[in-house]
């Protein structure tokens, strides 16, 4: 009798480090890094940048963190984006592991305007997926810019309330095309996570 | 035109607060997750093709000079979705134990030898039927911390993507009949016994190799699309 029902997910553990983020520390090929760049892409070059706590504001130093975001113009690299034009060789995802005091950082490119499913602009956003020893499943969330005027208008934004809106939002460094977020899995300031 | 993916498919997953597995007390969020309407964002993801992936990278015994210690396994199956359609160019990547229950990470400290012939990694990409094949070592069970006497199962780590963000799976595969399934807490996450069991490969004797090694089947079934179409802009 075949169940058609989905697999569950369980956490990656702690012992991750040699499969999915070697990052040189292993005799294993990477098969992603923490950067999306590619010599060809265009648009803005940005860093992403912080840390992440757990609800005793204890640093998490066995995080692996996935991005997965749409090009300088809001598209994405996937031939169901229908829209997508073969522009260059960004692929929109990357992936990184946190260090021991719970440290990440991406360098990627700012994403451009994505349509909601009514077709009105989405405020440019990077897409999070947090996975962990002690998360039986990951985590989803979103990375706003605290430069991006759209924000306010942003549908997705508009389902948070105000005042935990910047937990979404990575603060852009002065002077740098720099952006901070720390991300807290639970607590006063917790993260905001989503149901998708 | 791109698909939505149902949300009650979610309730096959483990609880994040599962106070059993003690790392989940202080990393599981308190508040509520906000139900959102998925986007081009969501429904759109990382596509592979086999350009990452090189050839052998699905043979964990044999990526160092000499034979690597324990059972030889071949792990092997489908990637599909809940409408039994193969999922295509999908990149699995697995981690694990060696047959002595060590993994090769700096903070395995656990007093069981390492293998110089075995590291515990592999990756391939499912084929235009969804199907992947694995050859490996049969990880063996190795204490942690959580509780007296905890020792998890015997399992493998599977990675996999799917067609889109919200389909992405971290999961673990066991191996039938472990005697440690009622003790352990990360497999008894997951509420439902049905969906527990999907965890748990089975033993294949048609596609054992005779005197070289057994196979285990191990079907891993992502979310499937709605039949409610979304036309993008």
């Amino acid at each position: 009798m075949q169940d058609n029902g989905i697999t569950p997910s369980q956490t990656v553990g702690p012992f991750f480090k040699y499969g999915l983020t070697p990052n040189g520390e292993y005799a294993w090929n990477d098969a992603f890094t923490s950067s999306t760049l590619t010599p060809d892409v265009t648009g803005d070059r940005i860093r992403v940048e912080g840390r992440v706590f757990d609800g005793d504001g204890v640093a998490v130093p066995d995080c692996m963190l996935e991005i997965w975001q749409a090009d300088a113009q809001g598209r994405f690299a996937d031939p169901q984006d229908k829209r997508a034009l073969p522009n260059a060789s960004f692929r929109g995802f990357a992936r990184c592991g946190t260090d021991k005091d719970g440290n990440y950082a991406f360098e990627t490119i700012k994403p451009g305007a994505v349509p909601d499913p009514d077709g009105k602009p989405q405020a440019p956003h990077i897409l999070l997926a947090v996975f962990g020893r002690g998360m039986l499943r990951h985590l989803y969330t979103r990375i706003y810019f605290s430069d991006e005027a759209g924000n306010a208008a942003d549908p997705v934004l508009a389902l948070v309330p105000a005042e935990r809106r910047a937990t979404l939002t990575a603060m852009r460094a002065v002077g740098k095309p720099v952006y901070r977020l720390d991300l807290r899995l639970q607590g006063d300031n917790e993260t905001v996570f989503f149901d998708v | 035109m791109t698909f939505i993916y149902p949300t009650d498919s979610n309730k096959a997953h483990p609880l994040p607060l599962s106070p059993d597995y003690k790392s989940s007390i202080k990393r599981a969020p308190n508040k509520p997750l906000i139900p959102m309407r998925h986007t081009l964002s969501e429904l759109t993801g990382p596509v592979y093709g086999h350009e990452t992936v090189r050839e052998g990278d699905n043979d964990l015994t044999s990526q160092h000079s000499g034979e690597p210690l324990g059972e030889r396994i071949i792990v092997h199956g489908h990637v599909r979705d809940e409408d039994g359609r193969g999922v295509p160019n999908s990149l699995v990547e697995i981690w694990q134990a060696n047959s002595c229950g060590r993994y090769v990470h700096v903070r395995d400290q656990h007093p069981a030898p390492l293998d110089p012939n075995f590291t515990g990694a592999g990756r391939t990409v499912s084929d235009a039927a969804g199907y992947y094949r694995f050859v490996t070592i049969k990880p063996g069970a190795y204490p942690w911390g959580n509780h007296h006497n905890a020792w998890r199962p015997a399992h493998i780590h599977l990675s996999v993507f799917g067609h889109s963000f919200v389909t992405r799976l971290v999961t673990q595969m066991y191996f039938p009949n472990d005697p440690l399934f009622p003790f352990d807490p990360i497999f008894n996450s997951v509420p439902d016994e049905k969906a527990r069991a999907r965890m748990v490969s089975s033993f294949d004797l048609e596609n054992t190799q005779p005197e070289w090694a057994l196979c285990y089947r191990f079907d891993i079934v992502l979310r499937g699309k709605n039949a409610t179409p979304m036309e993008n802009t």
